[in-house]
């Protein structure tokens, strides 16, 4: 019973927050319905017993990737109006599509689906998500893992090459250039001759 | 009672408003990146729902990769849109036609 109860909590809340997505009229607003859908679903995760990826959804999107769309939000300077242009001719083309794909998917679901309305059993009291998860991330798929890392690597370094920019007229250090100087760059020997009064 | 279907159709409404907002929105770079990111989170609920539907960790092993994966997404992205608010003074869909003209 109370399972129930709190799915249809967290969903509506989710649904709620998905739409103030896509409806706000300022994208900072966007991005905080965002994290509150994220922080919804994290709880509809551990309904469905995964506490280790509900764990992660709130500490990487909602701790970090969400942070990051607020940064770019807040230091770009955006202009709403012209950016809301078009909304009302094309907000019925979206909620047919929306329709459209609901319908296709209830459609799957209630009459070409079987099985899907289990009641999937209560796991163990000693289950672990995060155990189970570890026991096959880091041997059967121990090269998707690496692969992943290096995904993350590759993140970093393009998002870091994309966004440094080189500004004219900076004085900077040429570190190489000071190691490389010699003596006969920088002292110059002149014979003075004497003068007599 | 909460049954899989029920996780399903849940997904299937989120993933369509995604879609309705890529529709609406289709001007502001950062609302199409967040409806990209509520796409992959209507993704990694159906994986999850599956996994536990057939008692099977691997769909949670994807559902941690596809985090993983939109994580350097939206980093990559949003990187590519200060270049491009930097390039432009704007982030509007229409002003990225420079291979146009």
């Amino acid at each position: 019973m109370i399972p129930t109860v709190l799915f249809y909590l967290f969903s509506a809340v989710l649904i709620g927050a998905a739409v103030g997505v896509i409806t706000s009229r300022n994208p900072v607003y966007s991005a905080l319905y965002l994290v509150l859908a994220f922080v919804q679903s994290a709880a509809l995760w551990l309904l469905l017993e995964a506490e280790f990826l509900a764990i992660v959804l709130v500490l990487v999107y909602v701790g970090a990737v969400m942070v990051l769309f607020l940064f770019v939000v807040m230091m770009l300077d955006i202009n709403v109006e012209e950016m809301r242009e078009g909304f009302t001719r094309y907000v019925w083309i979206g909620a047919a599509v929306a329709v459209g794909v609901v319908a296709e998917v209830w459609y799957v679901l209630a009459w070409r689906s079987e099985g899907f309305s289990a009641v999937p059993d209560a796991l163990p009291a000693d289950y672990s998500s995060a155990t189970e998860l570890g026991a096959v991330l880091y041997t059967e798929h121990l090269y998707a893992f690496e692969i992943a890392a290096l995904i993350l690597l590759v993140a970093i370094v393009a998002a870091i090459t994309l966004t440094m920019r080189k500004r004219e007229g900076l004085k900077v250090q040429d570190i190489s250039a000071q190691v490389a100087v010699r003596r006969e760059d920088r002292v110059r020997l002149e014979h003075v001759e004497a003068t007599k009064e | 009672m909460v049954t899989v279907s029920h996780y399903l159709t849940l997904a299937a409404i989120l993933f369509s408003l995604a879609v309705a907002g890529i529709f609406i929105n289709r001007k502001n770079v950062i609302l199409l990146l967040m409806c990209i990111e509520l796409m992959l989170l209507a993704v990694n609920f159906n994986f999850i729902a599956f996994s536990r539907l057939w008692g099977d960790t691997l769909g949670q092993v994807f559902v941690f990769f596809i985090l993983t994966v939109a994580a350097a997404e939206a980093a990559i992205g949003l990187a590519i849109l200060v270049v491009l608010f930097r390039n432009t003074r704007s982030i509007n869909v229409e002003s990225l036609a420079q291979l146009r003209e």
